[in-house]
């Protein structure tokens, strides 16, 4: 049965060998990929075609991979839950009556049902790692800088990362090692991810690891959630970890900060949909203000605009001293709180989401309480950390997410203990 | 301190420098929005100041002349095009 996990199928095959030969990779909506359209989930690309390949897509398909499809996912990577979507929401394969998760809603759906073995996300605050969570799969979030950007279509550029989701910790893993290192196309890339093998870290080896345990980002959780958490760690200690307390009194302002600043850098990435260069005309009628007014009030979503509006205001005069710079405070805060945390502890755990899957349909009314479940994903991006959720079973026959954040470019930490909780 | 009362004139002056149009009931519902968005993002008045080291560098390369997209290529995504150039609505 379909769960509106594709907005587009295709078969987009690439080189006869590889490390991916046979297996077949499903490619978030907002990655381009020459030929085949990329919509962002949105009614503004709907009939957008790139003429050129994002580099990881180069890579799935030199290492053999057969793309089979451009996953739905929440409009510009907008959303928790990939209901926003212009194309219709994704169903959760665990249970029909539940979101996937978001904005890699289609990408975890894809997997989790088994239409494709492996799949890319993005990850602007959350957007691998909540669905991961929700559909039962492993999602990685890499370090900023790690994987490539280029054409990735652009919605908080500071904040967002290209990263896998898969059945297991040793697949996400070596997914990795193939998009991972350094583009002379994306200035922000670095050579830390250049030919490792993060596969060699699924050795479930947590013996003598600190892992800490931020309370703030716990206390929140529901307590169904938190009972797997818990079980989660109680595993961890019975393999030799020790799991230690650590404090992160920033995070209480991480919600706001990253909100601020995703909106304001998405006001200035999406004035770029003006409908004349691609994406929907406003047509030739009116002068320039007017027809560009048309073409963004008719191709872009609520979410979107709430957050273009938003993002506007935030950088406006008046108001940028307010919220803007404060927002760039709490991040060099988090940043901070992070560092002084990983003194003491080799990981950090929480659990992935404060709360089980919602109900598609539930979510819309009200865009706050939407915003406030990110609050255990968005501290990672905002101090550009990598992280990965790793299933720790159900409760109320729904998936939990286990979350363990790393040092920056600690990729092999998290996947090493993430292995060993499966 | 909290925000000063968001009402409809603030709506449609956002609106208008981010170039979007909205009916009057996108006005209403976006100025209710904001009310309860922009009061939570209030905290972050209570953000001490942080002294942070930037870890940025510069990354700079040569500037040669490389192969890139074709003119036909770069212009097949827009609406209409004239002579090799995008065509735009008028300035005024």
């Amino acid at each position: 049965m379909s769960h509106n996990a594709f907005i587009t199928e295709a078969e987009i095959e690439g080189a006869d060998d590889g490390p991916l030969d046979g297996r077949s990779v499903a490619v978030k909506d907002n990655i381009s990929t020459e030929g085949v359209r990329t919509t962002c989930g949105s009614a503004m690309l709907e009939d957008y075609v790139p003429p050129y390949d994002a580099t990881v897509v180069s890579r799935l398909k030199e290492a053999g991979a057969t793309i089979v499809g451009k996953t739905n996912m929440d409009e510009f990577g907008m959303g928790t839950t990939t209901e926003t979507s212009a194309f219709g929401p994704t169903k959760n394969p665990v249970d029909e009556d539940r979101v996937p998760g978001g904005s890699s809603g289609g990408s975890a759906a894809a997997v989790a049902n088994g239409e494709a073995d492996l799949a890319l996300g993005t990850d602007t605050g959350g957007s691998i790692r909540c669905p991961a969570a929700f559909t039962g799969t492993v999602g990685i979030k890499p370090t900023y800088g790690l994987v490539s950007r280029y054409g990735l279509v652009a919605y908080a550029n500071s904040l967002e990362q290209i990263g896998p989701i898969a059945p297991n910790v040793g697949e996400a893993a070596s997914l990795l090692s193939i998009i991972a290192g350094p583009d002379e196309r994306d200035g922000t890339t670095r050579e830390e991810g250049k030919d490792v093998e993060y596969a060699d870290a699924v050795d479930g080896d947590v013996e003598g690891m600190t892992v800490g345990v931020p309370t703030e980002l716990v206390e929140g959780s529901d307590e169904v959630v938190r009972e797997r958490f818990e079980a989660g760690l109680d595993e961890l200690r019975e393999q030799g970890a020790e799991v230690v307390e650590v404090e992160l009194p920033s995070v209480e302002y991480a919600v706001a900060a990253y909100y601020v600043i995703a909106m304001s850098e998405a006001s200035s990435n999406l004035a770029r949909f003006d409908g004349v260069r691609y994406g929907n005309s406003g047509g030739f009628d009116g002068d320039w203000n007017e027809t560009f007014s048309e073409a963004r009030s008719e191709g872009f979503g609520d979410e979107v605009l709430r957050r273009i509006l938003l993002g506007t205001f935030a950088l406006s005069e008046g108001y940028h001293d307010k919220y803007y710079k404060q927002a760039q405070e709490a991040r060099a805060w988090v940043k901070q709180d992070f560092d002084r945390a990983f003194e003491t502890a080799d990981v950090l755990a929480t659990p992935t989401m404060p709360v089980l899957p919602p109900k598609l349909g539930e979510s819309l009314e009200d865009p706050l309480q939407m915003y406030l479940i990110d609050a255990n994903t968005v501290p990672v991006n905002l101090a550009n950390l990598p992280a990965i959720s790793v299933p720790v079973g159900d409760s109320d026959d729904q998936p939990v997410g286990f979350q363990v954040i790393g040092p920056a470019f600690g990729e092999k930490a998290i996947i090493r203990a993430g292995s060993a909780l499966e | 301190m909290t925000t000063e009362p968001v009402d409809a004139d603030d709506v449609e002056r956002v609106a208008d420098l981010a170039r979007v149009e909205l009916t009057d009931e996108d006005v209403a519902a976006f100025t209710e929005q904001f009310q309860e968005i922009l009061e939570y993002f209030d905290a972050l008045e209570d953000v001490p100041d942080v002294d942070s080291e930037p870890e940025l560098v510069n990354v700079m390369r040569e500037d040669k002349v490389r192969e890139s997209l074709s003119q036909e290529a770069a212009l097949q995504n827009a609406t209409d095009s004239e002579d090799g150039r995008f065509k735009g609505p008028r300035v005024s």
